[in-house]
């Protein structure tokens, strides 16, 4: 995630210079989550109007849409993390790929759920084979692949290679499973069922819908920040940076 | 001059990986009759649990074989490193002077001829146990003649990723099933456009494009895989 001065490029892309600059950057991306997180949802609820078709129950989309865009996003930046990480051997970048992993797999999760929770009052079902439930669905695949081939390979540094390569395969072929995934759909059953609000959308609700994703993203920051840090010192812990600023911290709460 | 004995010694080298490949198989007929096997009886559960309806049968028939297909190849996966691994020779082939992801390009065309191959060849007869009619099973035979390749090549991929990982059997099929998913859907849609009379010439240049994008690719990625996991 950006935030990284082109001149302190190389500087902060030392895990051990990156640390302390997490650390400091991680309470602002959280107080403008929060923030963020506030206003949306008080004007998903009681600023954006009712919609005259689907009722209260699209509000919902406030939270699915965001998360699903994310979730993609996530995958994205995932993998030009795994890029960075392979071709320059920069030992951050895969750090910052395998934090981001379980928060796009959570928001892949989070827009199915909502999708079918949004989809039983709107298709009068929880879940249709539509193209982009499917492909969403597909998309988690991808993730729980990362996730598992990463736990389930004990070196780190090769973890890190293995999976990071994965993320670049899965990324060279999402749009080939996105455009299979719809055209699969438009033949099997058209295009019956797939929520046409975007165009006629009204301004205050996509204004909602930002802020819901801006809040979103730097919940993403600030949670992969946090994570990226518990990586760092569990990859370092061998070198003395990290025993030092353990046995401070330990020294320190006595 | 160089060049015609460099070329040679690939050749050479790529062709000795191929007949040394298939020699392996063929010492193993146990290993790939077991898969082939797999391919058979997972389809023939699908009258049992479905329905013996000829109608039904027929709708689902390119899917379950497809299904079936790709399951099977899943199973054949897991040989085609593993042992090279184990006894070292993989990491010979690493050493030589050529490059690797043409190497594998013999190696991959040898899982296809002992494991792809074989399920194209059957594939008429599980389709005539599900009642489809003559065009289908030909339109079924190009489609698995077409898409097998690919599967064995994406396939190189993940099992190269997941060599020698504790699990990786399993792991394999998370990793390597959903990128299947574009093969398994033009390759059942030509089959039930050609049933419905629809054309189907779309629906197999894509699979043909998918081959060709698989054939430069993936022996890239499964090369680098390689390096990762022997390193």
């Amino acid at each position: 995630m950006g935030l990284k001065d082109s001149i302190a490029w190389y500087y902060f892309s030392a895990p051990k210079s990156f640390y302390p600059l997490a650390g400091k950057l991680i309470p602002w991306f959280w107080g403008l989550a929060i923030v963020l997180t506030v206003v949306g949802l008080y004007m998903s609820f009681f600023v954006a109007p009712t919609d005259y078709k689907q009722g209260e129950s699209y509000r919902i989309m406030f939270i699915h849409v965001p998360a699903a865009w994310m979730s993609m996003l996530i995958y994205l930046v995932m993998a030009i993390y795994a890029i960075i990480g392979l071709a320059w051997k920069v030992r951050l970048a895969d750090m910052m790929a395998s934090a981001l992993a379980p928060t796009g797999a959570m928001f892949t999760f989070l827009a199915l759920w909502t999708g079918a929770f949004w989809g039983k009052p709107t298709w009068g079902t929880y879940w249709v084979w539509d193209a982009r439930l499917t492909s969403e669905l597909i998309l988690l695949f991808l993730y729980i692949g990362f996730i598992s081939l990463q736990s389930a390979i004990d070196d780190p540094r090769r973890a890190a290679k293995a999976s990071g390569l994965l993320a670049i395969v899965g990324v060279i072929n999402l749009p080939i499973i996105y455009f299979s995934v719809t055209w699969w759909n438009t033949l099997h059953q058209g295009a019956s069922v797939s929520p046409t609000m975007a165009p006629k959308m009204a301004s205050i609700m996509l204004t909602t819908m930002l802020i819901m994703t801006f809040a979103f993203w730097m919940y993403t920051i600030a949670i992969t920040l946090m994570r990226v840090r518990r990586i760092i010192l569990e990859r370092e812990r061998q070198t003395t940076w990290v025993m030092e600023l353990v046995s401070d911290e330990k020294g320190g709460r006595k | 001059m160089t060049t015609d004995v460099t070329q040679g010694g690939l050749f050479a080298a790529w062709r000795s990986m191929l007949v040394r490949d298939l020699t392996l198989a063929m010492r193993r007929r146990a290993d790939v009759l077991t898969s082939l096997f797999f391919f058979v009886i997972v389809v023939s559960l699908f009258p049992l649990g479905v329905s013996p309806e000829m109608a039904v049968l027929r709708g689902i028939a390119p899917g379950v074989i497809w299904v079936a297909a790709l399951l099977a190849t899943m199973l054949s996966l897991g040989r085609m490193f593993a042992d090279d691994h184990q006894d070292g020779s993989l990491e010979q082939m690493l050493l030589l002077p050529h490059p690797l992801s043409l190497l594998l390009l013999g190696k991959v065309l040898a899982h296809w001829l002992v494991s792809g191959l074989p399920l194209v060849l059957l594939s008429p007869l599980l389709g005539m146990q599900l009642g489809l009619g003559g065009e289908a099973i030909g339109l079924l035979m190009v489609t698995l003649l077409l898409g097998t390749p690919v599967l064995s090549l994406i396939g190189a991929t993940g099992a190269a990723l997941t060599l020698g990982v504790r699990g990786g059997g399993v792991l394999v099929s998370l990793l390597v099933l959903p990128l299947y998913i574009p093969v398994l859907i033009f390759g059942t849609g030509a089959v039930d456009a050609g049933v419905s009379g629809m054309g189907y010439e779309g629906h197999l240049s894509l699979l043909g494009a998918f081959l060709v994008i698989a054939l430069l690719t993936t022996p890239l990625a499964t090369a680098a895989a390689l390096r990762i996991s022997v390193e």
